[in-house]
């Protein structure tokens, strides 16, 4: 196989070409900023479920030390970005869509930068694809171009089904954003390297590069350093969202992923440059992810350019050293302009997923304007790289006929945000779909709810039913049981109770005629003995006083 | 830090809004507009002054009756553009009152009553247009002869006559005929099309006299939006080639049943406006590319029909009208196939 830029190219449907923005960050090589008073480590898991804490408060960490885990297998490792004390382990702003904070470790750097690194396995291919994919997971290497996917996940979705093509997604292609473009000028022999491990895990048969033809130099840097390596370069044109990952790969070859699969379902592997550049640091070298490189530009900075910098660092920290003015700020923007986070405050850490943050004029990112009817014009049409119809989803959006929405593939809808960049009124589509997506998850967890409740109702309602029949059935045994019983033991009992009776009756007859005897004899005694004594009648024992007498 | 813009992204814009198309558009009708006056004098432009005027006043009452931004939507110029169409459709002869009711049909029933720009079923200027021409055939019809039949056009004076609904100096008939279309629809000597043409002097060079000029300047005024690309090539090829294929289909070698060559179908009447001006009106068109081509076939269609068999000769109206009626459909029965989903 040999490297090649002249082959077909897939043009995708759609897309924009908005300003590039990208020559202002580009002015100089990488540069390293200062280590941070404190840094602040989010440590967000994937999969949202919470991250098991490694290390507790006031522990002092060395660099790349492991911070916390994931909870399961598609959990995410996190490190210290130097060494310090843990100072606090709380919740902080992050940025995000939401605005709400997050899990973070609060460290404060010692100053000495003191890194454990993991053993270097640098002849990688004396090592199987698990040893390599724990190496990976261990590092806490994630998608650096914005998914945020555990790499060592993805990997091993990849040995689960026969993967047959690695795509290497250099394209870049959202404005302002070049530090692909300036890492793969800086580090080309590292990503290639990274590309290898990539290609020995997957054991795919062919891996493509792919990269945007307006990144000249780092053409240059990869076409130098991917010659003889079997990985196929190919320059795809400069049309946003090109670097879409379902895109990307019909752009390569022509096939399309199918709705709510995977691409590594149909045996293609994707991986963004910076991805692979971390994975060679972390199998390599041993160094696990700590760092990465951030576009820190806009036209409010003085110093715009592409940064080496530790995770956690406050982005304040990094407008400060890349002398923002202040005054000229109207917009913050964690990401690219068209699908990056507005951001609320400066005091919000870089995270793995921070390639970029733009600190703009008014003039670079005007204020959007005020919302008017849909003239029906079709331009988002026109541009929309998944072929939907952006107007009548906006329609169902705005009247939510969810229902409709669905039928026209909302969730094929890759917010790209091309269809918003291009509307004449000014309408926030992509809101617009992100809301109404939002809508039909709380509908479709309704019904869930609903549906559980109700198997759950019918379930106890059955159960009722079925215990009650029991317990008639129980009754009835018992009634059964003791009927019988009852012919089996009722007459030796009622003879015995009338024989003891019977005697009750013959010893109560005999006592009163023991008495009455004795009556008798009393009075017969009386009667003999009145002439002796007249008083001693009045002594003698009166019968019907008898009992209450002893 | 300043107060710091908060929205979701996308946090950048083209920078194209829907005032710019319009001004585009507008544009675009100067040469067109520029024919009309020279073949039948001021009168069109009357139109389009009053008109104007009109529009945006019954369109600021209006939006403030609803309770809307009235100058966040009178700058969106669709008013405007909805007013110029009408007055170039409207014969340069109409009294006042009859543009005043027609633009009081486009803008506040074809237009608000069905909420607003965007909800409109129907194209405002045409919906405007078809009331008119059925509520009032005679003055509707009554078309100027163009400059070439009538020694001269009409002054300003003259065509303010028109306007203010005073006979002018020289009476109507002065300056007032058939159309071409009309004419030749309503031919009874069983001519073959070159005799027709060679008698008739309403027919020009290659279509009728004056239209064939004016259908220039809109042709003109269209290939400009095409290379603005405000409007894509979808409708206006879609309508003028089914035109012109039923134009030669119904040739018939231009005997006496003929029903007139492509020229004379594409440069006469209202054909350019209607191919790159009305129909391209997007919230009445259908969306997808495809049933942008079945409109636009179905109006051409419906142009030839009108023209060929109906008491309506120049009644692009109708065929707009019913290609409206007919979008929904369209466009249920075109929705495009989702990346990734089965072809």
């Amino acid at each position: 196989m040999s490297t090649s830029t002249t082959r077909t190219v897939w043009p995708i449907p759609g897309g924009i070409y908005p300003l590039d923005h990208k020559q202002q960050s580009l002015g100089t090589a990488i540069r390293q900023v200062p280590l941070p008073s404190q840094l602040v480590i989010a440590l967000r898991q994937p999969s949202h479920a919470p991250a098991v804490l490694c290390v507790n408060v006031g522990d002092h960490v060395s660099k790349g030390q492991c911070l916390a885990q994931g909870s399961d297998a598609t959990g995410l490792s996190i490190h210290a970005s130097t060494s310090g004390t843990v100072l606090a382990i709380t919740e902080h702003a992050v940025p995000n869509e939401s605005g709400l904070p997050e899990l973070c470790v609060i460290l404060q750097p010692d100053g000495e930068n003191h890194w454990t690194k993991l053993p270097a396995l640098a002849d990688f291919r004396n090592y199987d694809a698990a040893r390599l994919i724990s190496r990976i997971a261990e590092a806490g290497i994630c998608g650096l171009g914005g998914g945020a996917m555990p790499s060592a996940t993805k990997l091993r979705a990849a040995l689960l089904n026969k993967v047959h093509t690695l795509v290497i997604n250099a394209c870049e292609c959202e404005p302002f954003i070049t530090c692909d473009d300036a890492l793969m000028q800086a580090s080309a022999d590292d990503i290639v390297a990274g590309i290898q491990i990539l290609l020995h895990i997957s054991a795919a048969n062919r891996c493509v590069f792919a990269i945007e033809d307006n990144k000249p130099a780092a053409l240059n840097a990869m076409r130098a350093a991917l010659t003889d390596s079997g990985i196929e370069l190919v320059v795809v044109p400069s049309i946003y969202p090109s670097g879409a990952e379902k895109l990307l790969i019909y752009s390569l070859t022509g096939s399309e992923i199918a709705t709510g699969t995977l691409a590594v379902e149909q045996g293609f592997l994707c991986f963004n440059v910076s991805t692979a550049h971390a994975i060679a640091r972390a199998v390599v070298h041993g160094e696990v992810l700590v760092s990465r490189i951030t576009t820190i530009t806009g036209s409010a900075l003085v110093n715009p350019g592409n940064y080496c910098v530790l995770l956690g660092t406050p982005i304040n920290e990094l407008l400060k050293h890349a002398a923002v003015d202040q005054t000229k700020v109207s917009s913050l923007i964690h990401g690219g302009s068209l699908t990056g986070i507005a951001l609320t405050s400066n005091n919000v850490p870089v995270l793995a997923t921070s390639a970029c943050v733009i600190a703009s004029t008014a003039a670079e990112i005007p204020a959007a304007e005020p919302e008017q009817n849909c003239i029906r014009c079709g331009f988002c049409t026109e541009v929309c790289p998944v072929l939907l119809l952006p107007q009548q989803l906006y329609w169902a959006s705005k009247s939510e006929q969810l229902q409709q929405a669905t039928t026209l593939n909302l969730h094929d809808c890759i917010e790209c945000g091309a269809c918003s960049y291009v509307c004449p009124s000014h309408i926030p589509l992509v809101q617009y779909f992100r809301a109404t997506k939002a809508d039909i998850r709380i509908a479709e967890e309704k019904l869930l709810m609903a549906n559980q409740s109700r198997a759950r109702f019918e379930f106890h309602q059955a159960r009722k039913a079925a215990e009650k029949i029991q317990e008639e059935q129980r009754r009835a045994t018992r009634a059964t049981l003791a009927h019988q019983q009852l012919e089996q033991t009722a007459t030796p009992s009622l003879a015995q109770a009338a024989i003891a009776a019977a005697m009750a009756r013959v010893k109560a007859k005999k006592a009163l005629q023991d008495f009455a005897a004795a009556v008798d004899a009393a009075s017969n005694n009386l009667t003999t003995a009145d002439s002796q004594a007249d008083n001693t009648a009045a002594y003698l024992p009166n019968p019907d006083q008898q009992d209450d007498s002893r | 830090m300043n107060a710091i813009q908060l929205h979701s992204s996308p946090h950048a814009h083209q920078g194209v809004a829907i005032s710019h198309l319009m001004q585009q558009v507008l544009l675009a009708c100067v040469p067109g507009l520029t024919a009309l006056v020279f073949f039948f004098g001021w009168g069109t432009v009357l139109n389009v002054v009053w008109l104007v005027l009109l529009a945006l006043v019954l369109e600021a009452m209006v939006l403030r009756l609803r309770k809307r931004a009235v100058a966040l939507h009178l700058g969106d110029y669709s008013a405007i553009v909805t007013a110029v169409l009408l007055a170039l459709a409207l014969p340069p002869t109409v009294p006042w009152w009859l543009s005043l009711f027609g633009i009081t049909i486009a803008i506040v029933v074809a237009k608000h009553l069905f909420g607003g720009l965007g909800n409109n079923p129907f194209n405002p200027a045409m919906t405007a247009y078809a009331f008119l021409l059925l509520l009032y055939p005679d003055l509707m019809t009554r078309w100027l002869l163009p400059l070439g039949v009538a020694e001269s056009v009409p002054t300003l004076a003259d065509s303010f006559a028109f306007f203010i609904d005073v006979e002018p100096e020289f009476g109507f008939d002065a300056f007032t005929g058939a159309t071409a279309l009309d004419s030749f629809r309503n031919q009874t000597s069983a001519q073959l099309v070159s005799e027709f043409w060679q008698q008739n002097p309403l027919m020009g060079a290659w279509s009728a006299r004056g239209w064939e000029w004016v259908n220039a300047g809109f042709l003109m005024g269209g290939v400009y939006l095409l290379y603005k690309q405000i409007i894509s090539w979808h409708i206006p090829a879609s309508v003028l080639s089914t035109l012109a294929l039923l134009a030669v289909l119904f040739y018939d070698g231009g005997s006496s049943a003929s029903h007139g060559s492509p020229l004379l179908h594409l440069f006469a009447g209202g054909s350019m406006l209607a191919a790159f001006f009305i129909a391209t009106d997007p919230v009445t068109a259908a969306t997808s590319k495809r049933g942008q081509l079945i409109y636009g076939a179905l109006i051409g269609l419906l142009i030839f029909v009108m023209r060929s068999w109906s008491a309506y000769p120049d009644g692009v109206a109708f065929a707009v009208l019913l290609g409206n009626f007919a979008v929904p459909l369209i466009d249920f029965y075109t929705k495009p196939r989702t990346f990734g989903h089965q072809k």
